[in-house]
């Protein structure tokens, strides 16, 4: 039985890192964007995933489950922050974020 | 188990592109889910049982759940009694579903095949990760305890009226 090459693990997490990257830069949605940091910080678990599947060691699963938890605080906290804007503004519009005061 | 890796990468990343240029927001969280579950496979392929149920648990399950919620909330944009109407029709959501199809295919195909689990060194359980976490980087726990703490009160002092 074959296994996976590392590199390809570490390949498809930059593809999908940089997807999420673009996302960032180009989606204007609030919505949107928070989605896309998820993808990023998903394909930054995915390296450290296989950084412990090349060298053989359980310690990227404890980075990645580290990397959960700090996604969860996040967005938790994001998506609270996008419904006050919300309610305040009536629009998810990125670029009017400077507005939100206190 | 080669496979397995290969058909989840394509779909992880047709669901990722397709989730991140959708317009309607709760089509491009299907497909957020299904590229989550996509990478759950990865996981388990590369040897990770554990982390492939946390990311399925949590990832595709709680923090979603969590997105659909404040999604349905929101119910921004016009034609709010249109859009009932115009996502039962079998056009929006073919697209997950042919995704969603392909996984549950290798994962009948994970289960019948007795001999697909990787046995190699490569491979480590939950136990392993156990032991590495409240050993070696038991600080690392404590301090992932207290930012939950700090984002649970932080989400409840935002959101609140």
């Amino acid at each position: 039985m074959a296994t996976v090459p590392a590199e390809y693990a570490l390949a498809l997490a930059a593809v999908l890192f940089a997807l999420g990257l673009t996302g960032v830069l180009v989606r204007r949605n609030m919505i949107y964007v928070l989605m896309s940091i998820e993808v990023m910080l998903n394909a930054a678990g995915l390296a450290f995933i296989a950084a412990g599947y090349r060298w053989a060691e359980p310690d990227g699963q404890v980075m990645f489950v580290f990397i959960l938890t700090l996604a969860a605080a996040e967005v938790s906290v994001a998506l609270a922050v996008i419904f006050r804007f919300f309610h305040r503004t009536g629009t998810l519009d990125l670029d009017k974020v400077g507005s939100l005061k206190g | 188990m080669n496979g397995l890796f290969y058909i989840a990468s394509a779909i992880a990343v047709i669901a990722t592109f397709r989730a991140l240029t959708g317009s309607n927001a709760v089509h491009s969280l299907l497909y957020l889910t299904v590229s989550l579950l996509a990478s759950a496979a990865i996981f388990y392929s590369l040897g990770a049982h554990y982390i492939a149920a946390l990311e399925a648990i949590i990832y595709a399950g709680a923090v979603m759940v969590l997105f659909l919620f404040v999604v349905m909330m929101l119910s921004y944009g016009p034609g709010q009694e249109t859009e009932e109407k115009r996502i039962t029709r079998p056009g929006t959501w073919a697209g997950p579903a042919v995704l969603a199809a392909i996984l549950l295919f290798e994962l009948v195909y994970v289960l019948i095949g007795t001999d697909l689990v990787p046995e190699d060194a490569a491979a480590h359980g939950p136990k392993a990760v156990g032991i590495a976490l409240f050993g070696p980087y038991l600080i690392g726990v404590e301090l992932a305890s207290v930012l939950l703490l700090v984002g649970l009160l932080g989400a409840y002092h935002i959101g609140r009226k």
